[in-house]
């Protein structure tokens, strides 16, 4: 019988079965931003370790960094204090820095990716929990802590449990209008927000296969909103063809020996899965989240749910629509917005800029919105001026930033203020998420975010897409 | 590093439920180190802050008399709430190298497990007499035997519990995943030789 990626790419990657019942696994890149790393330096220091694996290892920074104003020192001290750090680490420890005037900087998930760093059937490693974003390569990728982030600087090991694999095939077309994250958002409405724990998600089905690797860093990104820590697509001509050339990608003839390694990692035809699970693409919609987690969605034609309404946990609905100040049974289009935001490592790459701009050219946010475009990485900013994307939003009333995780987490000082309502492409919609603690988010595609700026209100982009 | 016995003065802590919020305010999470937070245990509570000044009584972090000590006594359900690395960290800072309590919350058990800080619980009436010795004397030594399953002062002799798996660690040595991960560092080369990426395909 044949085996699936993971179980291949888990043996190939094993150490050795550890006292406490755990195995070792060796971590082929460990990718490091200043958030969660500051300490773990630390832990090395008092030991008196060094890294492990510098030539595994690679930083950069984005969390906590203005998007606007970047003169050093910055305004907001203990941001200051955080990239300070993360440059003296480097520095004393040896490990690759794309800081904040690097042209490589951006989004740790973002540039993994673009410089050819994250690679099929590697395993690796990042203090961030959408770490899952890598698995659209076919690599097998995982959040850690800050802990976990310590122990692979030391050693370039993890120790984990070993998880299940749930195959979840995307069959037939997407329609006009439905992204990759609605994809997603479907996925995690489906399975529920807890339904992966313990499993890796294998992507699969011919809708995913004619995903782009923009498309499926999407889809993998959001994995963990479904509770797996790990989500992946098997490597395909889509993959080989992203990464050639990339600066960090092999080369010549070792690019050959490259892609036939790759492809014997594939999950073999006859693999057995844990549990196998079917999404009909044409079936779906343009999805948006009307609560406080990833799974509360409805189709952007449907209803918010009541809290007598079918299947669901009253009180929870109840919770989540005082929380939003939505009220059970309206439609949720139309549903006011005060701000709207593109970017996040969900969704912040070329290509979804590029649909983005698709709505917002010839059109202009509504008055009442503060609209925002993050890029996800320096090159994807460059790469966007190029095209005049950026000229496309400023003319519409856009503001245009630089590359950081900005308002995805409002850790710097892109935040919503007081209650307002965010239409946005990132992936959480806790509460508090984007930096007020009783900010309200609206999680939805790119396109349906340009939609909802310029309408000033939920709306369905495919009545735009003309 | 093998932790068998703990042994120093103690302090009290009194309060079921106490959160690690209150332990180490969510501001502290942007901090870029764990050194120094022992600075900010409790900063919302104690002398110089609103509830503090209002609360009449000195917090036992600020009672002098208690400075110095490496046992903290504590009631029941201890750490609860958010799963921040920060609260065992700054009590460890702060020189604490054991908990003693009725109960502790799940994650802050596991994260004070991951630093090498015993969680042990003792029965309520245990506590209760723990605490009102110190409080009475709060010179007074104790000595924590995780070995021996104890707990002892000059009057009092109480036994302590902790999960087995807990206890093999602390005891053995092997609460620390980076010295397991490290022990045999030659295999990780090994495995990833063989790997055709880190060759260079
Ligand atoms: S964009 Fe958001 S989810 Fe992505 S790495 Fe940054 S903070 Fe995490």
């Amino acid at each position: 019988m044949g085996h699936t990626l993971l179980q291949k790419v888990w043996d190939r990657h094993t150490v050795r079965t550890l006292p406490s019942g755990q195995t070792q696994i060796f971590i082929g890149l460990h990718l490091v931003h200043e958030v969660t790393s500051p300490q773990a330096f630390d832990a090395l220091r008092a030991r008196g370790w060094t890294v492990a694996r510098l030539d595994r290892t690679f930083a950069t920074v984005d969390h906590i960094i203005p998007t606007r104003e970047r003169t050093r020192p910055f305004l907001d001290l203990m941001a200051e204090e955080m990239i300070a750090a993360l440059e003296r680490n480097c520095r004393d420890f040896g490990v690759r820095l794309a800081g904040l005037d690097d042209d490589r900087q951006g989004i740790v998930h973002v540039i993994g990716a673009e410089l050819g760093l994250t690679q099929p059937a590697m395993t690796i490693a990042c203090g961030d929990s959408h770490t899952s974003t890598h698995g659209a390569f076919g690599a097998i990728a995982f959040g850690v802590g800050t802990s976990q982030v310590r122990d692979v600087l030391a050693s370039q090991c993890l120790a984990l449990e070993p998880m299940k694999v749930r195959r979840i095939r995307v069959t037939g077309t997407l329609p006009p209008g439905v992204y990759a994250k609605d994809v997603i958002l479907t996925i995690i409405h489906r399975l529920g927000v807890g339904g992966g724990v313990g499993y890796a998600y294998e992507y699969a089905g011919d809708a995913v296969a004619r995903m782009s690797m923009d498309e499926r860093m999407t889809v993998c990104n959001m994995s963990i909103e479904g509770g797996a820590r790990v989500g992946y697509v098997n490597p395909d001509e889509t993959t080989f063809k992203y990464l050639e050339g990339r600066p960090f990608a092999p080369s010549g003839q070792a690019f050959a020996r490259a892609v036939a390694w790759w492809r014997s990692m594939a999950s073999d035809p006859d693999a057995r899965y844990d549990d196998d699970v079917e999404v009909r693409a044409a079936e779906l919609t343009p999805v948006v989240t009307w609560g406080v987690n990833p799974g509360q969605s409805v189709p952007v034609t449907g209803r918010v749910p009541g809290p007598n309404g079918a299947g669901g946990d009253g009180r929870a609905i109840a919770d989540a629509l005082g929380y939003m100040g939505l009220r059970g049974g309206e439609p949720i289009a139309g549903t006011k917005v005060d701000v709207a935001f593109i970017g996040s490592c969900t969704n912040s790459r070329l290509s979804d800029l590029r649909e983005a701009a698709r709505i917002v050219r010839g059109r202009r946010v509504a008055p009442h919105v503060t609209a925002l475009v993050v890029p996800g990485s320096a090159s994807v900013k460059r790469a966007a001026e190029r095209e005049g994307l950026d000229e496309v939003f400023r003319a519409a009333g856009f503001e245009w930033r630089s590359a950081g995780c900005s308002m995805c987490l409002g850790m710097n000082p892109d935040k919503l203020q007081g209650s307002q309502v965010c239409a946005s492409s990132s992936n959480r919609n806790f509460k508090g998420r984007q930096g007020s603690p009783t900010g309200r988010t609206l999680l939805m595609s790119p396109a349906m975010v340009a939609a909802a700026a310029v309408a000033g209100e939920v709306t369905d982009v495919r009545s735009m897409l003309a | 590093m093998k932790i068998t016995r703990i042994e120093g003065t103690a302090l009290p802590m009194r309060g079921d439920d106490i959160d690690t919020d209150r332990i180490m305010p969510a501001r502290y999470l942007r901090a870029v180190t764990f050194e120094g937070l022992e600075r900010y245990l409790f900063e919302d509570e104690r002398a110089g802050s609103a509830a503090g000044d209002r609360a009449g009584a000195v917090h036992p972090f600020d009672n002098p008399a208690y400075r110095g000590a490496s046992i903290l006594l504590v009631n029941r359900n201890f750490g609860c709430g958010s799963s921040r690395e920060h609260a065992p960290q700054a009590l460890q800072r702060g020189g604490i190298r054991a908990i003693v309590g009725e109960s502790f919350s799940e994650i802050f058990f596991g994260n004070s497990l991951m630093i090498g800080l015993p969680c042990v619980t003792a029965s309520p009436g245990d506590i209760s007499e723990l605490m009102a010795q110190v409080e009475r004397r709060p010179d007074v030594r104790l000595s924590v035997d995780l070995e021996a399953g104890t707990c002892e002062t000059a009057g009092v002799r109480c036994a302590i519990a902790l999960p087995g798996h807990a206890r093999d660690a602390l005891v053995g040595g092997t609460w620390d995943t980076t010295g397991m991960l490290l022990a045999r560092y030659d295999e990780v080369g090994l495995v990833a030789s063989r790997l055709p990426y880190v060759a260079g395909f």
